[in-house]
């Protein structure tokens, strides 16, 4: 399977069993995404066969064999509603009386995968935070339909839920797995992946250079197994630059965030109280006017790409330079060899996988126009970098890359407001304020730093029992 | 052999530019039309395209930047603003040449207030964009009938001599469109504005978060497509020989049409220049040549309407990478 030049898939080899559930992992463009594209029936390969236990391929066929994929990229229609959403892959659900059984549906498949959420079938997705989305993009894959799911896909399921919601996820797949079901389960968490799978299967460059099963690994030998050497843990080069480069108070919000200079500060708490609305916030109120285009005092990295980020009828160079735009400019003219210069500069610095900064944006993998996002803003001059759960579906290795790069930048004399849902990213920051309910229920410095910490100022202790 | 393998990638290359399929149909509708008449005819009939498509080019690059906002972005106040402009700057000359370019000045201030009215409207009231433009140009229509009063006032003479003369035996008009045309050229491929407009239409969201000074880039889009509409109200008044207060009624549909048979994306984002002059041409050439055929006005409308469909259909269906 190749695109253009890019070799995606190389001689993959692939079988899952009832029962079963494979653990894919692979850095960003290892080509899992292809492989579950291939599998699904949406992409045919150059070379090589899939087989269902239905006869036939395609995508017709693989959803006749009961195959169901739910996609890193979020696939629901936001001005439908939720039932309306489930009719999409639903076929069958036409006639009269179609949305009481759309509503019966996917009410029980959130009922089972996702004891005591609180959507409701009505619900237009477009209103929903981003982890409720992802809560329906999971129940539709699971719900009950006219061939009944057996094998079911899920790239990336848990990079915007929080801890709790992912725990329910994982047995609920467990769950499944036992009741005869087959899952594919495409993490960067590995910790998950360990917890759920039988058998992990190890992609790099578009091959399968390592399938054992759960058991026969440990977490070590996965990531040397996906081919980023394992650098040791940070947090000690941390402490000890911190005190020199943190300066003076640089920030200030109502919800009483603060920030210095050259400070990392993480925005923590369950996913959707209120930490990416506070970002969003304080960027649109410090971004105003024709100056801030040319000297911008602060930038923003998107974590939800399609919704805030990605231009997504323009090649990789022009999204790449969208920020620093009036500084490659004179008179109001781009100045196109610096845009050029600038866009192979940071393609080196951050590893964007593609041939030539000219294509598409959408021929990238999502890790990699992911780097695109964050070259857009780091590329700035801005001393405040925004950041709104950036890491989604971002491998291991790049993760640590991107770790190193912020550490520089704040360095340099960089503040860093760092929202994410999750607490390993957080640790790596100077101060964390965890949100509950929109407001800020705690503010952590040094040690406190920890998930046992965070979790508790996440949660209300005297919560009524349900 | 070796010539073939040359041109053929070059040719592929221009027949997936946007902007092809008008260019095409336009030479067919000019082959189709000099058929029918004779030899002489053919410069006359290119001179007439010219001059005609340049007043559709000018307001359809109007159009074609508020259009690239994206879905909702369309300005319906373009014929109120050129009949506005036109009746206001020409009773403002009298028919005296000394007031020429005051005239014009009034013409393209006139167009430039109602771009900031639109604008505000927009903004202040938050109203869509379409129905905005729709009730102001009731406004401006008003206005044009209450400071007009039915009198037909001429154009300066110097003035009508320059809008219907040509130089090199290319018409004024279509000088001055052109030069607008590659003005605006330079402003949508090459500027940090055109880029803006750009990414304002594809998700004005992403647009602002990445610092894309996103109301500005609004207000100066229908801010400028009034003044280019004012600006042709006064080129246009002066070439018909004075303001009419029907004038600007067949520039709604073309401005659009033009802007959608020049292979812009209607959806926002995506526009390109050269298709609005080859859209102007199109619009003008088809008319003409469903006149020489003798075709009544009813059938004449429908072929038209049929032709635009068939161009866009052809378009799209191209593959846009």
């Amino acid at each position: 399977m190749h695109f253009g030049a890019v070799r995606a898939l190389d001689g993959v080899s692939l079988t899952i069993r009832p029962g079963e559930c494979v653990g894919l992992i692979g850095h960003n463009g290892a080509g899992k995404s292809t492989a579950v594209n291939v599998i699904n029936g949406g992409l045919t390969p150059t070379a090589g066969t899939v087989t269902y236990r239905t006869t036939g391929t395609g995508a017709a066929s693989a959803r006749a064999a009961g195959i169901r994929s739910v996609f890193q990229e979020l696939s629901l229609c936001p001005n439908l509603t939720v039932e309306e959403n489930l009719r999409i892959p639903q076929r069958d659900l036409t006639g009269p009386g179609w949305r009481r059984r759309a509503r019966q549906r996917i009410a029980d498949a959130l009922d089972t995968v996702f004891p005591g959420h609180r959507l409701q079938p009505r619900m237009t997705v477009g209103d929903l935070t981003l982890a409720e989305r992802q809560m329906v993009e999971i129940a539709i894959g699971f719900a009950e339909g006219a061939v009944p799911a057996r094998l079911v896909i899920l790239d990336e399921p848990t990079s915007s839920l929080d801890a709790s919601i992912a725990r329910q996820l994982l047995d609920h797949v467990r769950d499944f797995c036992n009741r005869g079901g087959a899952v594919i389960f495409i993490s960067h968490m590995l910790g998950e992946v360990f917890d759920v799978a039988t058998r992990i299967d190890v992609m790099k460059d578009g091959r399968i250079t390592d399938s054992r099963p759960r058991n026969e690994f440990t977490q070590q030998g996965l990531i040397d197994a996906m081919g980023h050497v394992a650098t040791a843990p940070a947090e000690a080069r941390k402490e000890t630059s911190a005190a020199e480069r943190i300066g003076d108070e640089v920030l200030r919000t109502d919800e009483g965030l603060t920030a210095r200079r050259g400070e990392i500060v993480g925005l923590s708490g369950l996913a959707g109280h209120g930490q990416a609305e506070a970002l969003a916030r304080f960027f649109l109120s410090r971004s105003k006017g024709r100056r801030h285009a040319r000297h911008p005092e602060v930038v923003f990295v998107a974590g939800d790409r399609g919704r805030d980020g990605i231009m997504p009828l323009w090649s990789i160079l022009r999204n790449a330079t969208l920020t620093t735009l009036p500084a490659l400019s004179r008179r109001g003219i781009v100045d196109r060899e610096a845009e050029d210069r600038l866009g192979a500069d940071w393609k080196k610095r951050i590893g964007i996988r593609t041939d030539n900064m000219n294509n598409p944006i959408l021929s990238l993998s999502g890790g990699n126009q992911q780097k695109v996002l964050f070259a857009r803003s780091l590329a700035s001059t801005a001393p405040i970098v925004v950041m709104d759960d950036p890491m989604r579906g971002v491998d291991v290795g790049t993760k640590r890359e991107a770790y190193e790069m912020i550490r520089a930048e704040a360095a340099k004399g960089r503040t860093f407001l760092w929202y994410s849902t999750e607490t390993e990213e957080v640790c790596q920051c100077d101060r964390v304020f965890v949100f509950r309910n929109g407001r800020i229920s705690a503010e952590l410095t040094g040690d406190e730093i920890d998930e046992q910490h965070i979790l508790a100022a996440s949660f209300e202790m005297k919560e009524p029992a349900e | 052999m070796a010539d073939t393998s040359v041109n053929r990638p070059s040719f592929i290359a221009l027949s997936r530019r946007p902007w092809f399929w008008a260019w095409v149909a336009s030479a067919a509708a000019y082959g189709a039309t000099l058929l029918l008449i004779d030899g002489g005819g053919g410069i006359d009939l290119i001179q007439a395209a010219l001059t005609f498509a340049a007043f559709s080019a000018i307001v359809g690059i109007g159009q074609m930047f508020v259009i690239t906002l994206g879905p909702g972005n369309v300005d319906l106040s373009i014929p109120a603003t050129m009949t506005l402009a036109a009746t206001l700057s020409l009773k403002f000359m009298g028919g005296s040449a000394g007031l020429i370019l005051p005239g014009l000045v009034v013409a393209v201030g006139v167009g430039f207030s109602a771009g900031v009215a639109n604008y505000l409207l927009i903004r202040m009231l938050r109203i869509p964009p379409i129905i905005a433009t729709l009730s102001a140009s009731f406004l401006y229509q008003s206005l044009a009938i209450w400071s007009n009063r039915g009198l037909r006032i001429k154009p300066p003479q110097a003035l009508s001599d320059f809008t219907t003369g040509t130089l090199l035996g290319v018409p004024n008009v279509a000088l001055v469109g052109l030069a607008v045309a590659l003005a605006a050229w330079v402003l949508l491929e090459r500027s940090t504005f055109g880029r803006w407009i750009s990414a304002f239409g594809q998700n004005e969201r992403a647009a602002r978060l990445s610092g894309v000074p996103v109301e500005m880039v609004r207000a100066l889009t229908f801010i400028g497509s009034a003044v280019l509409a004012g600006f042709t109200g006064y080129l246009l008044a002066s070439f018909s020989g004075g303001a009419a207060l029907n004038m600007g009624t067949e520039y709604l549909l073309i401005s659009i049409a033009v802007v959608v048979i020049g292979g812009c994306s209607i959806a926002g984002g995506y526009s390109n220049v050269p298709g609005i002059w080859g859209g102007a041409l199109f619009m003008f050439l088809i008319v003409s040549m469903l006149n020489s055929y003798g075709l009544g006005a009813g059938f004449r409308l429908m072929i038209t309407g049929a032709i635009i469909i068939g161009i866009v259909a052809a378009a799209s269906g191209r593959d846009p990478q």
